[in-house]
């Protein structure tokens, strides 16, 4: 018993701090692509993050790609749906113009449905770029 | 429908993993490397294996359909 508190006492906390740029700048980020990097002062990976996400979003929906909604139906399409989810603020505009139907008799439209969730994923990605900036993991 | 999407977009298979590609190894650059040489090499170097592969398979594709 004294041997394990002893090794207790001798674990040195790694947690990183939690502060409020920890909690704000993967959230933001998440909403609007590349603002976790905006508010930390990364101008340029904030800009190309946001374009990068931004771009490949609206080129899928413009290529007639489908916006995913909430389902419990196929194990692909409830997936689709996380993977769309990433995109934040776009995801929620797309779905409330009710765009994003996807042309299933056009090749290019199956693109498009890539290119969208391929673009909530990036943008999970880059929300946690955000978060290792902000907790000093990253410069 | 509040707005119609007013044009549609048709891209060749080429240009459209090309297209993927770039923005998908822009971000990979900036993510996954910390220094600002690291992240330009790491994004050429995905972009360059992105196209490649594109090209591979387009091969493979070609001789399983011959």
């Amino acid at each position: 018993m004294a041997e394990t508190n002893t090794r207790t006492a001798g674990v040195i906390d790694t947690a990183p701090p939690l502060t409020t740029m920890a909690v704000l700048a993967p959230a933001i980020g998440w909403l609007i692509p590349g603002a976790g990097h905006f508010i930390q002062r990364r101008w340029i990976r904030g800009l190309l993050l946001m374009s990068s996400v931004v771009i490949l979003f609206v080129l899928g929906v413009l290529m007639d790609g489908k916006v995913y909604e909430f389902n419990t139906g196929d194990l692909l399409d409830m997936l689709g749906f996380v993977g769309d989810l990433g995109a934040g603020a776009l995801y929620i505009v797309t779905r409330a113009m009710d765009w994003g139907k996807g042309a299933i008799q056009l090749a290019s439209a199956d693109y498009g449905t890539k290119y969208i969730i391929t673009a909530g994923l990036l943008n999970i990605i880059s929300a946690v770029d955000a978060y290792d900036i902000a907790i000093g993991k990253k410069q | 429908m509040i707005f119609a999407v007013a044009a549609t977009i048709t891209l060749s298979h080429f240009s459209a993993a090309a297209i993927y590609a770039l923005f998908a190894s822009i971000v990979f650059g900036i993510t996954q490397r910390n220094t600002q040489k690291e992240m330009i090499r790491y994004a050429l170097y995905c972009f360059t294996l992105f196209v490649l592969g594109t090209i591979a398979a387009g091969w493979v594709m070609w001789l399983l359909r011959h």
